[in-house]
């Protein structure tokens, strides 16, 4: 494994102006290695997503410097980049155009960059998520939420990206379905060499996918563990710590500290 | 929450099952599939029929004009003027003894030639107007839309009468004069809908695949908001066919000896009192085909708004 | 636990549809006394709409049908939609799982809460304001005047869901049915909001149904746990039995969930059995 794919110093995101203005990433750093999984956690706007809406070149407004297999990543719109990195949403019900069955969503990136075999190339990527052909013609009202989800993974395979950023992939999934998705992104990394950065906010999945995970909580990073700390329960901050064993259920005798904060709010 | 489990589907064979069948096999059967459900919610709406029976009268109507028209639309006959209606005459003679059935058949045809056209004309540059604006934001946004809103300040026959004393009257005068009127309300509708659907993540996984703003807004956006416009659209047609028969009426549109509806009930105001059926008989056409539109309006709103499904 | 609150015999739920008659929910029974049942299953299990059907919400095109559909005294399946609006709010709650929804918003959280209150007892407006404020404090709200002013846009979503709280027990019912109450919200916050029901319902008697899809806490916080699967009830058991469930769609539920301490290469799958749409 050689230098760094994905290299992240010091970024900042903010929105509005003045009195509400907002520093939804407040100076982030971070390295994720070739073929790694790299995990972000936090809760609802800790800047998790945010971070994922800069490197990918969706949101232009943010400072600091990133780079993506050595390209430095523009601050305007850059096609080029497609080929590099993708990304699959949230809500697989959002992320599907509602007027365009399978196929054309499958064919629009190999359009855009004027690739050519489109229907073997649809074939080979419905293949790989697991779909059959038969699925090609379908609207996104036919499809159940993980049959979407598939089709969100295989259209950001299609342009045979090396760097898939996953915002929280499985958290509007039902759990059976979130398993089979979860395989699904271990057999795409292992056999197409990719390198993932996870948002999640749930610690299982993170435990099961990544190998080292940073932890967030209003804009910035509270620490970074690796997946052995994590699952033994070694961590520094306590806000972790929390986060950590709300994630076990419900418990009466558990007093958090956000009890407190939310209480005085 | 939808339950997935399906008991009982009823065993037709054929054409039926092909429309209802899980596995698709090509792109044509997805559209038909698609268009066969609306179709089966259109069909549940009598309104809806009679809408649509409205429509296709009246294009059946312009079309076969020629073979539906008891007499020349043209003919004067001075010793059979004013006659009422009767077997020889079934919506009677106007002033100069012209056949009224056959003048509002032939009418049709311009009626529908204003329909089309104004459609034609209003519904892409508005869709085009307002997708732009509400996708790239900005000043491009503002600018346009102060432009939709210095249209939408006047009345829309005020404004075509304006348009059409600058152009000159004249049919093709009037039809852009009431195109010229018709967009800013599809604009304003389109970039509505715009707003909405730019920060859906399908838009957001697009832009990540590379493509230009203009692939997105055409292939993309559009698509969105088409349906929506195709409803605004046919609302609008009662008053554009309105527009159109005021200005008729005031003699700004069509020019005599033209059957247009609008001019015909504008001379047939001098003799209401004693022929009545020179005023009502194009004042129905107008009302019944505006009332027709109206009914598909409504209609094809329950059946292609996105937020009823 | 000694008579239920609400009994629930045979009760189905189907709707047409162009492909043919749905089934939702299948001739599921169960009761439910002072005591939190969970009722848990995926999305299309049914879960939902059995919460709907007992307050008769259902959309129009549903049908409904039941053996037995008895809270308290009241013969709920006879019921008609006057009898119901007396029921619903005053002596069965409903919890949603967006207060955003739920809550008017051009009116303040308090104002709401006491609207709640005089609907179903005849109070002067002074009694019930002192009444909104001791349930805001019931529910933890640390300063319950200034909260008492605020709109609906104006709270967190942890804020917004004890307010839904406080409105839903305001009255006293006897039963309260929450579907999803916390799906929307942090984890940190969730578990506050679960401890404010937990104590309410344990200290007030109340039954309770607490609807959703997540089975940690739903073995965590419920008392008994119901497992639906294609709109039957396929296993129901003490929540601290679930680890030792039978049933192989809990069994295969409980192994596909990805676990903080334990790393398996790949997760189990659950692979679902067409004999247990009948079972």
């Amino acid at each position: 494994m050689s230098g760094p794919v994905i290299c992240v110093r010091d970024l900042r995101v903010s929105f509005g102006r003045g009195a509400s203005l907002i520093h939804a990433v407040d100076g982030v750093s971070f390295d994720v290695a070739e073929g790694e999984v790299f995990g972000l956690v936090g809760e609802s706007g800790c800047g998790k997503s945010t971070i994922l809406r800069a490197i990918s070149g969706l949101n232009t407004e943010w400072t600091g410097s990133a780079t993506i297999a050595g390209r430095p990543v523009a601050h305007r719109r850059d096609p080029t980049m497609a080929r590099i990195v993708q990304m699959v949403f949230q809500d697989p019900y959002g992320s599907l155009h509602p007027k365009h069955t399978v196929e054309t969503a499958l064919m629009e990136p190999i359009r855009i960059h004027g690739l050519d075999s489109g229907a073997r190339r649809i074939d080979r990527v419905l293949t790989e998520v697991g779909l059959s052909p038969a699925f090609r013609y379908r609207y996104p009202h036919q499809l159940s939420g993980g049959q979407r989800q598939r089709v969100a993974i295989a259209r950001a395979l299609i342009l045979e990206p090396r760097v898939l950023l996953l915002d929280e992939p499985t958290s509007a999934l039902d759990v059976s379905v979130q398993a089979e998705i979860l395989n699904l992104l271990s057999d795409i990394k292992r056999m197409e060499k990719l390198t993932y950065v996870l948002v999640s906010h749930d610690f299982g999945v993170i435990a099961h996918m990544c190998d080292r995970v940073a932890v967030m909580n209003h804009g910035m990073m509270l620490e970074e563990l690796t997946v052995e700390d994590l699952m033994e329960g070694r961590m520094r901050h306590d806000y972790t710590r929390d986060l950590y064993e709300a994630s076990a259920g419900y418990s009466r005798r558990l007093q958090t500290r956000a009890d407190e904060a939310d209480a005085a709010a | 929450m939808t339950a997935e489990v399906r008991t009982g589907a009823p065993a037709h064979g054929g054409l039926r099952a092909w429309l209802l069948a899980e596995t698709v096999t090509s792109p044509a059967q997805a559209r038909a599939q698609k268009l066969y459900l609306g179709w089966r919610r259109f069909a549940s709406n009598p309104l809806a029929l009679i809408g649509l029976g409205i429509v296709v009268m009246l294009i059946l109507l312009a079309i076969f004009a020629p073979l539906v028209a008891t007499y020349d639309p043209f003919a004067q006959s001075l010793e059979r003027r004013l006659l009422p209606p009767s077997g020889a005459h079934w919506l009677g003679t106007d002033e100069l003894g012209r056949d009224i059935w056959s003048r509002i058949a032939y009418g049709a045809r311009i009626t529908l030639m204003i329909v089309l056209l104004v459609a034609l004309i209003a519904a892409p540059l508005g869709l085009l107007i307002g997708t732009v604006a509400g996708y790239l934001g900005g000043w491009v946004d503002v600018a346009l839309m102060r432009l939709v809103d210095v249209f939408l300040s006047f009345p829309g026959l005020i404004l075509a009468l304006a348009f059409v004393a600058a152009l000159g009257s004249g049919l093709e005068n009037a039809i852009i004069a009431i195109a010229l009127t018709a967009w800013p309300p599809i604009a304003r509708l389109a970039r509505a809908e715009t707003l909405t659907v730019r920060r859906a993540d399908y838009i957001a996984a697009v832009r990540l695949a590379g493509a230009s703003d203009l692939r997105i807004i055409v292939r993309h956006i559009m698509p969105i908001c088409i349906p929506s416009v195709i409803i605004r659209i046919t609302l609008n047609m009662a008053g554009i066919i309105l527009t159109a028969a005021g200005l008729g009426f005031l003699g700004l549109g069509a020019q005599p000896p033209s059957p247009e509806w609008g001019a015909m009930l504008s001379t047939g105001r001098a003799y209401m009192l004693g022929s009545w059926w020179l005023a009502a008989m194009p004042g129905i056409a107008i009302l019944v085909v505006s009332l027709g539109f109206n009914l598909l309006g409504d209609a094809l709103r329950d059946v292609l708004d996105p937020r009823a499904s | 636990m000694s008579e239920p609150i609400l009994t629930v015999d045979g009760l189905s739920v189907s709707f047409r549809s162009p492909q043919g008659v749905v089934q939702a929910v299948r001739g599921i029974s169960f009761t439910v006394g002072r005591e939190k049942v969970g009722i848990v299953g995926e999305s299309g299990s049914g879960k939902s709409m059995t919460g709907r059907a007992i307050l008769k919400l259902t959309p129009p095109s549903a049908q409904v049908s039941a053996r037995v559909l008895r809270f308290r005294d009241i013969d709920l399946a006879k019921a008609d939609e006057r009898a119901m609006r007396a029921i619903r709010g005053d002596r069965i709650g409903m919890i949603l799982q967006d207060p955003k929804f739920a809550l008017n918003p051009v009116q303040t959280v308090g104002r709401q809460i006491a609207e709640a209150f005089r609907i179903h007892r005849s109070a002067s407006g002074a009694e019930a304001k002192d009444r909104t404020l001791a349930m805001l404090e019931a529910v933890k709200i640390r300063n319950p005047r200034r909260v008492f002013d605020l709109y609906p846009h104006e709270v967190s979503g942890g804020m917004g869901q004890r307010i839904m709280i406080a409105m839903m027990l305001i009255p006293e019912p006897d039963l309260l049915i929450a579907d999803e109450p916390t799906s929307a919200l942090d984890v940190t916050v969730r578990l506050s909001v679960l401890r404010i029901l937990d104590e309410l319902v344990s200290d007030r008697g109340l039954g309770l149904i607490f609807i959703s899809h997540d089975l940690n806490l739903v073995a965590t916080f419920c008392d008994r746990v119901l497992i639906m699967y294609a709109g039957r009830i396929v296993e129901s058991l003490p929540a601290i039995e679930l680890h030792r469930a039978q049933h192989p769609y809990t069994r295969g539920l409980l192994e596909s969930l990805p676990r903080i301490n334990e790393r398996r290469e790949r997760l189990p799958v659950l692979t679902r059995d067409p004999a247990w749409l009948t079972a």
